[in-house]
């Protein structure tokens, strides 16, 4: 019995311990972000960053710190997580004030109430129209926009010294890669499809998103199909389920496929290996301009910020300066999403090419109904590659879709 | 006599105080002394912890921490409830990992936590307004000065055209005033304070709620500072009704009022999200039972699931048994080098060994299609058959090793003279296994062959990791495939996508819990029967 009373008081205190924890997740209260107090004359903004980027911030948020006495706490976390903890934790109170996200995430925070419209005032001028364009839901700003992303052909330059000026030349020049799996990879595919003219959703007439206009069923979308199914199994083979995002790599490193379709995130990986790097425009199979998606990263203030005075100050008037969006660009590579920031980082050829087909680009839809879309999109296209017949599958794509949106 | 050193006489004072340092010594003071420092430390959090609650206002966590520690005390503190003792550190895991989870799915069970209802009432309310805000088209950026009197925040504004000074709080429309001018901006005016900015940083809350009137006509909208330093006017397209409790919609009069499901819904159904979060009684589980969608694939999804657990449990168990048998057979040769092999595949992580098989499994690129099948294109992954077959052989795979160390464990602890005994009787190799091994070896097996099949039937890493579930049914509107078992399905129906649904979720995991719980009861009085043989 002696020796087991250590044992059992240990345990007391562990289980003491974590009956504690659990107050403290229970407990929502003012955990961060300063009291409401006033009297008290400095406040604490509270960011949650991608880890990667916290030291190209730091300088900004000490400079702002210097300039104002706002202490900006940094918190770097894991982007896989980042969304979904930052909806549940707003409305208990806790969260940060600011969070660093994509654009796509805006429909979802939005239809949670957790995010804060933004005023970009007059500088929303000032930013590439298409990142002013995707910080937008439903007319109003939301996200401060720091870089845009969009994919683009890498060429090993080696193998093919000349852009390619169609699709079906780029193909008979010497291998072309996408991304694919089992369930499709409509992101990857995007351009094509666009290029035969069929966008998901019109817009309205602010520009934004239409979920009642699915564009998906047009003519241009039956004709895609038809080029899906003679590029897939049955066809030519170049479109094949069986390659993912690895497999399309490893063939583009070694020098089995000479065009690649893939983003930014790649390319380190690709000069890294030793490969002559070039970045060209999307060859479209049509003639008509292969628009990809863009994705555009940003800053959200929360809902329930104690700070938002401070939080949109920090952002507009502070991470909103060429000089920090230049120092984001440094970390992540990423075109910036500020005009003149985008203009000297376009120094690099590789970025000026991501640029120039950046340029075509088009905000990916952030409005709920395209959760519908993604549902079954993917599936209805590996399907088509994989030999279904393009015109029911397509159709049946369409009528999933409508059903589901409604 | 034995007893002849026993004293007569009663000890002296000395020899007392001998043997309590004696005692002393022996150990017991130091025990107890580790027993006040341990309780010590629990105290000092537990105070702490009080503390932090006390000051967040979270009255009932506060209490049970303070019946819990005192609890705690009062047990340790004790000569006596030595019971106590060893229970409640295992009743306090138990209530904080298990009650309390359980306790909390089931009340998510019964609401309509997800997507859109993710907060409270007010929250929802303050949201909608707040995104129905909109700038006025083509009005100019107002320089602005937050001033203060009496506790009333103004905004003290410049107008950009004229540069005249204007001043206007919540309830004052702005008017004309005469200012201190600073580099074209006003930043002072007589009987109001100028507000230093560090210090209008702390204001966001009177911030948020400070919306100067253009005018007197409301229709001229509101001028707002977000940052504190630039106005801009704004026209607002709802309108909430605190008395009535509607959202009105000032473009189309349309009027949203809450219906209680959560959300404010106009006349013909129209929700306007975010909507917050409510109980909605059993609407998750008739639902789950009665939605066309969920219905279909659920009933496949729960067909699957059984047919996976107990293939995975019996081939497992099979495969595992018959190697033990034959590597319990002294005649065999390097047994331990062998063992070591058999165990590779349980000493990797399951969800890594389930991805490495996807790679293998890849119908064009895969190792197994390549090299083993000379280039033949078989859809391991994607055909809805073969996949459940490639499931179940990955889980052969990664699940004999267990069995196998389980089984080898039991037969040895089978006595040899049992087997002599039958042998002596005439018995053959198959008799000995079918009427005496066997029985013996499911006394200790059969709890674990339970506890095995309530595993697979949550193995979620395996069907993750190797084929999410895929190939996917494509008449259902939740993305289900026709290897999801359920808890993979549940994971679907809570965490992808866009629209999330925990009070979904939810009510299947208490679906599951009710299956598995189920039959494994029933299956403990059974295997009570096997108990009957020793």
């Amino acid at each position: 019995m002696k020796v087991n009373k250590r044992g059992i008081a240990a345990f007391g205190a562990i289980a003491v311990v974590s009956t504690l924890s659990l107050a403290g997740c229970a407990s929502g209260g003012t955990a961060d972000g300063g009291s409401s107090d006033g009297d008290k004359d400095a406040s604490t903004l509270t960011v949650w960053v991608d880890a990667e980027r916290v030291d190209a911030l730091q300088d900004a948020a000490d400079a702002y710190e210097k300039k104002t006495g706002v202490t900006v706490k940094l918190l770097g976390k894991s982007v896989d997580d980042m969304k979904d903890d930052f909806i549940q934790q707003v409305p208990t109170g806790k969260g940060p004030d600011i969070v660093m996200g994509a654009h796509d995430w805006l429909g979802e925070l939005s239809a949670n109430g957790v995010v804060a419209p933004l005023e970009l005032g007059d500088s929303a001028s000032d930013y590439l129209p298409v990142a002013l364009q995707a910080a937008t839901y439903d007319g109003t700003v939301y996200m401060l926009p720091y870089a845009v992303e969009n994919i683009a052909i890498l060429r090993n330059a080696d193998l093919a010294p000349e852009p390619a000026t169609s699709f079906d030349d780029m193909t008979a020049k010497g291998g072309f890669v996408v991304e694919q799996g089992a369930e499709g990879n409509p992101y990857h595919l995007y351009p094509f499809q666009t290029a035969f003219g069929a966008p998901v959703f019109g817009t309205d007439s602010s520009g934004s998103y239409d979920p009642a206009n699915l564009q998906l069923g047009s003519e241009g979308g039956f004709a895609f199909a038809d080029w899906l199914a003679a590029q897939g199994k049955n066809g030519t083979g170049v479109l094949n389920t069986d390659v993912d995002g690895e497999i399309a790599k490893q063939q583009f490193l070694d020098g089995k496929a000479a065009f690649w379709l893939t983003g930014p995130w790649n390319v380190g990986t690709a000069v890294d290996a030793g490969i002559n790097v070039a970045i060209d425009p999307i060859p479209s199979p049509s003639g008509q301009t292969a628009s990809p998606f863009a994705g555009v990263k940003g800053f959200f203030v929360s809902a329930e910020s104690k700070n938002k005075v401070a939080a949109n100050d920090f952002l507009v008037n502070y991470i909103g300066t060429e000089d920090v969006q230049l120092e984001l660009f440094k970390a992540g590579n990423v075109l910036p999403a500020l005009t003149a920031a985008a203009d000297s980082a376009a120094s690099d050829p590789i970025i000026a090419g991501f640029q120039a087909v950046g340029a075509d680009a088009v905000p990916m839809p952030a409005i709920p109904a395209m959760g519908s879309v993604w549902q079954f999109w993917g599936v209805a296209e590996a399907a088509i590659i994989n030999g279904a017949d393009p015109k029911a599958t397509w159709q049946k794509l369409v009528d999933d879709v409508t059903a589901a949106i409604k | 006599m034995t007893d002849t050193a026993e004293p007569t006489a009663p000890p002296t004072t000395r020899q007392r105080q001998a043997a309590k340092i004696a005692e002393a010594a022996s150990g017991p003071i130091g025990w107890t002394l580790l027993k006040i420092l341990l309780l010590a430390i629990v105290d000092a959090i537990a105070l702490y912890a009080a503390y932090v609650l006390f000051t967040h206002q979270e009255w009932l966590v506060l209490g049970i921490v303070v019946v819990v520690a005192a609890l705690v005390n009062w047990i340790y503190f004790s000569r006596k409830r030595v019971p106590a003792k060893y229970l409640t550190p295992g009743i306090i895991f138990l209530v904080v990992f298990q009650v309390f989870t359980l306790l909390y799915t089931g009340y998510i069970g019964f609401t309509n936590y997800g997507t859109g209802h993710n907060g409270t009432k007010e929250q929802a309310i303050s949201s909608l307004l707040a995104s129905a805000q909109e700038r006025v088209e083509d009005s100019p950026t107002y320089p602005v000065t937050v001033v203060e009197q009496f506790g009333t925040y103004g905004l003290l504004v410049t107008d950009p055209d004229t540069g005249d000074a204007l001043l206007g709080t919540a309830d004052q429309p702005l008017t004309e005033v005469d200012a201190e001018f600073a580099g074209g901006q006003a930043v002072g005016v007589d009987g109001w304070t100028t507000l230093p900015i560090a210090k209008v940083f702390t204001l966001s809350a009177e911030l948020e709620k400070l919306s100067v009137p253009f005018s007197d006509d409301p229709n001229d909208g509101s001028l707002r500072a977000p940052d504190g330093q630039k106005g801009y006017l704004y026209v607002s397209t709802l309108a909430y009704d605190a008395d009535a409790d509607t959202i009105t919609d000032t473009k189309n009069g349309t009027v949203y009022s809450d219906l209680g499901t959560g959300a404010f819904t106009s006349e013909d159904g129209e929700e306007l999200l975010p909507g917050w979060q409510t109980t909605v009684g059993f609407d998750n589980f008739v639902r789950a039972i009665s939605d066309q969608s969920i219905r279909g694939p659920l009933i496949s999804v729960t067909v699957w699931t059984f047919v996976f657990a107990l293939v995975s449990v019996a081939s497992t168990f099979f495969l595992g048994l018959l190697l033990a048998l034959v590597f319990n057979n002294t005649r065999m040769r390097f047994r331990n080098g062998y063992r070591i092999i058999l165990i590779l595949p349980y000493a990797f992580p399951a969800f890594l060994s389930a991805l490495v098989w996807a790679g293998m499994m890849n119908e064009s690129f895969g190792f197994i299609n390549q090299v083993l099948f000379g280039g033949a294109e078989i859809p391991w992954l994607t055909d809805p058959v073969l996949a459940k077959v490639s499931v179940l052989l990955v889980n052969l795979w990664l699940g004999f090793p267990y069995m196998f160390l389980v089984c080898m464990g039991a037969l040895q602890g089978i006595p040899s003279d049992v087997n002599e005994a039958a042998v002596m009787d005439g018995a053959n190799p198959w008799q000995i296994f079918r009427r005496i091994k066997l029985p013996l070896l499911l006394v200790t097996v059969a709890p674990l062959l339970i506890s095995s099949f309530a595993f697979n039937f949550n193995n979620f890493n395996l069907i993750y990791m190797l084929t999410n579930g895929g190939p996917r049914f494509d008449d259902v509107s939740i993305p289900v495939g026709h290897t999801d078992i359920l808890i993979s399905m549940v994971y679907k129906v809570a965490f992808t996508g866009q629209n999330r649904d925990y009070g979904l979720a939810s009510a299947f995991t208490i679906l599951i819990f009710i299956v598995v719980a189920t039959i494994s009861i029933i299956s403990f009085r059974k295997t009570k029967a096997l108990e009957e043989l020793n």
